[in-house]
């Protein structure tokens, strides 16, 4: 028989539409991040740091990338005879397929998965964190307060609490109350999305509440485990944690990677984060480059300048070409003098010579002002973008451009051009 | 595939000097972030070889550490496996490798247990990229007993450390003189060679019996005349790394972007065991021109023309120019380091000043670190 003291439930189905045409060919946790990784491998890594190696990635939202980034769990340590990961996206049943319609109703349609491996302990993780965190302690924490429920939080400034599900403990960290997104927040312990449920708490709540729509651990589960008296603690967590669920996130978290000495520190030797790269060899510095401030991922072949960015595998920068405050992802290719200021440049995008991104002053997104805001230039994956034009902040640009799209080779601030379809 | 491969990754070289004193040369990390190896093992895989033996010897601790797990070449299948094979005490006596012919004949059992009708043997000190495919296609046309992979090399080499070889206009082997102080011809042997499998089996029981344990002098060389020994001259590039000179040209091929394009971007690829570092990071006041830099490395100073391993640390106000600066190297603030190969997992303090004016110097440096 196969036994697994706690089993990790990776929750990696949603869009993340705040991140734009990012995600608009993959899910979320497939996102390039910090030059070589992408967000899915932080969580992945803790779990295996942390000793739990059964993994299930629920998946729903393009899962290809994620699919093929996954793969049988390699580059984690994953690939085991017993556990290892496991992807699991929805599936059709005799009566009633249906999508995963909530975060734990994802949870709920695999509980055969969990049943295989007689859990103790299920731990619940989302994909879209970028943080280094030890679950083994938390759960060291769940089982000596007791608690059928341990929820992660996090200490965040009070002016900022409303934007979170906040908890209220008492002086044993015992959850006695908890409010989502309150004005008048009685707190400042933001819940991470990081749960612990004792196996059998969690199988009797999941199959209480199954024909609740959208089954939510926030809305459903763990309210119906407080009214029901069930012993839920709060484990605070006090390192770096970030959520990159917004471009203009997104890009600072990308930014503070480039620190002299950053909070968010790649370079520890015993908390390794692992990823799977398809680019291994060095990255060349030609002989009129330069760079400052930066971090630059395998491969690359650098001819130009690169000042405050983020450059991802397999890149090309072109001579007398500037890139600065940018975050340029896998295989890339930017010819030569080019000027990129403070753009977000996916993956596989071929810019042409003598581009401008990021001209002109500051004007509002036409399409999603709340998601191209900040000044940022967004590029999505496979786009091409021809010679000479000029593009402003604010923009998108996504497909197949030539030099027709740019009327007198110039893309205003503000505008969003998109070619890719569907 | 209808072969096996073997690498003979046993020798130390004199000629490396201080380099080899800790690891095989087979095992000497080339181009930022291989192994020596890797390229073998690669060409192996990429030809679809799927049963490989290394045989090792002189410090295989550092290769065996580097093969912990075969995956990374693809290997470690229920068809076939990689096979490290060092010396063993066994019934009939505990010997070390006498040679390379008597690595082959100590374990003789493996060769017997395949069931492949050929064998590829190729030497792990050597860069290059080779299809073994049409290698064996040519064997195979040739009707040779054994065919020897050649290249030309230009009159200035240094033939001594090679075999060279002649051939008549069929390409068979007329001449192959082993290490020769002057040579006649400068078509060297690169230590590549096909042969049927039983065969090799019966040259090496035969070479046993009377005491002879070396593959080029007391096979090659001696069977010329009698056996069907042919060349395959190869154009592209080849290198073999197994002197402070070679190892250090070598290297500094890599910062010519065709060589570069060659190796890292053409297909097949070239694997080697993945370590997992995080990108390479260029902090304020750094210089980096014609240099190739490894991940995991922090970059504070100046680099000109030289070629940074994983992991390295260069601190602040440094300058590095025409040097190697191998793994997990550590230089203090103000170096100045010039025409030097530096010695893996080396600390180099503050302040200190490396200049070789003649040829290549080989610092090994094993100060206390001092870092976060």
């Amino acid at each position: 028989m196969i036994k697994k003291e706690m089993i990790a439930m990776l929750l990696a189905g949603g869009q993340g539409s705040r991140l734009g045409v990012l995600t608009a060919k993959m899910a979320k946790p497939a996102v390039s991040f910090g030059g070589k990784y992408r967000i899915i491998d932080f969580p992945l890594s803790n779990c295996i740091n942390s000793g739990v190696d059964t993994v299930g990635v629920l998946t729903q939202y393009r899962p290809l990338r994620l699919n093929s980034h996954i793969g049988i769990g390699i580059p984690w340590d994953l690939d085991r005879n017993f556990g290892g990961v496991t992807v699991l996206p929805p599936y059709e049943k005799s009566a009633n397929s249906e999508w995963y319609t909530g975060t734990a109703n994802a949870i709920y349609q695999n509980m055969e998965y969990m049943e295989n491996y007689n859990p103790d302990y299920v731990l619940i993780l989302s994909g879209d964190h970028i943080y280094k965190m030890d679950y083994e302690t938390m759960l060291d924490f769940h089982k000596s307060s007791g608690a059928d429920a341990t929820i992660a939080v996090m200490p965040v400034p009070i002016e900022e609490a409303s934007r979170f599900g906040i908890m209220i403990t008492d002086e044993n960290k015992r959850i006695v109350d908890f409010e989502e997104k309150p004005e008048h927040p009685r707190s400042n312990l933001a819940s991470m999305g990081i749960y612990i449920f004792s196996w059998k708490v969690l199988k009797e709540a999941l199959i209480k509440n199954k024909d609740q729509a959208g089954l939510d651990f926030g809305k459903h589960i763990i309210p119906y485990c407080k009214e029901k008296g069930q012993f839920l603690y709060a484990y605070e967590f006090d390192g770096y944690w970030k959520d990159v669920g917004t471009l203009t996130s997104y890009w600072e978290a990308n930014m503070e990677l480039i620190d002299i000495v950053p909070e968010f520190n790649l370079y520890e030797e015993y908390w390794k984060i692992y990823t799977a790269s398809d680019v291994q060899p060095p990255q060349y510095l030609g002989p009129e480059s330069a760079i400052e401030r930066s971090i630059v991922g395998e491969g690359c072949e650098i001819d130009g300048k690169v000042y405050n960015s983020v450059i991802g595998p397999g890149v090309k920068i072109g001579k007398d070409t500037v890139v600065s405050h940018s975050i340029i992802m896998n295989q890339t290719e930017i010819g030569n003098g080019c000027n990129i200021e403070k753009a977000i440049i996916a993956e596989k995008v071929k810019i042409g010579n003598g581009v401008t991104l990021g001209a002109f002053e500051e004007k509002e997104n036409e399409t999603k002002p709340g998601i191209y805001c900040e000044g940022l230039c967004t590029i999505g994956e496979r786009s091409v973008i021809p010679d000479n034009v000029k593009v402003g902040k604010n923009t998108m640009i996504s497909g197949e451009t030539t030099a027709e799209d740019y009327p007198s080779g110039v893309l205003d601030s503000g505008r969003t051009l998109d070619k890719a379809g569907d | 595939m209808r072969a096996i491969g073997i690498i003979l990754a046993g020798g130390s070289s004199s000629r490396m000097q201080d380099l080899s004193k800790r690891r095989a040369v087979c095992a000497m990390p080339v181009a930022g972030f291989y192994r020596s190896i890797d390229f073998a093992l690669s060409n192996m895989t990429n030809s679809h070889i799927q049963t490989v033996a290394v045989f090792t010897q002189y410090n295989a601790g550092s290769l065996n550490t580097h093969l912990s797990s075969s995956k990374w070449w693809d290997f470690g299948r229920k068809q076939g496996g990689l096979y490290v094979f060092t010396p063993a005490v066994k019934a009939s006596g505990n010997l070390w490798y006498r040679g390379t012919a008597d690595a082959i004949a100590q374990n003789l059992d493996f060769l017997r247990s395949c069931h492949e009708p050929y064998v590829i043997i190729t030497s792990g000190d050597c860069v290059y990229k080779m299809d073994y495919g049409k290698l064996l296609e040519y064997h195979i046309q040739k009707q040779a007993d054994i065919t020897v992979v050649c290249k030309d090399m230009p009159a200035s080499i240094d033939t001594e450390r090679f075999g060279t070889i002649r051939m008549n206009e069929e390409s068979r082997i007329e001449e192959f003189e082993e290490k020769p102080v002057v040579s006649k011809s400068n078509t060297i042997s690169c230590g590549i060679y096909v042969i049927r499998r039983r065969q090799l089996i019966e040259l090496i029981e035969r070479a046993e019996e009377e005491e002879r344990y070396d593959f080029v002098r007391d096979i090659l060389v001696r069977y010329k005349d009698m056996k069907r020994i042919y060349g395959y001259k190869i154009k592209e590039y080849w290198s073999n790394i197994a002197s402070v000179e070679d190892y250090y040209r070598t290297n500094m091929d890599f910062l010519r972007p065709e060589i570069r394009h060659y190796f890292f971007r053409e297909y097949p690829g070239i694997y080697t065991k993945v370590t997992d570092l995080p990108p390479a990071k260029y902090n304020v006041g750094v210089s980096v021109r014609n240099g190739l830099i490894s991940s995991g490395c922090i970059i504070n100073g100046t680099i000109e023309d030289s070629v940074i391993f994983k992991g390295a640390f260069i601190g602040n106000n440094c300058y590095i120019k025409n040097s190697i600066i191998l793994n997990d190297v550590y230089i203090g603030d103000n170096s100045h380091i010039e025409n030097c190969i530096v010695e893996s997992h080396g600390t180099i303090q503050a302040n200190s000043y490396y200049k070789e004016e003649n040829g290549i110097k080989v610092v090994v440096e094993n100060n206390e670190r001092y870092v976060l």
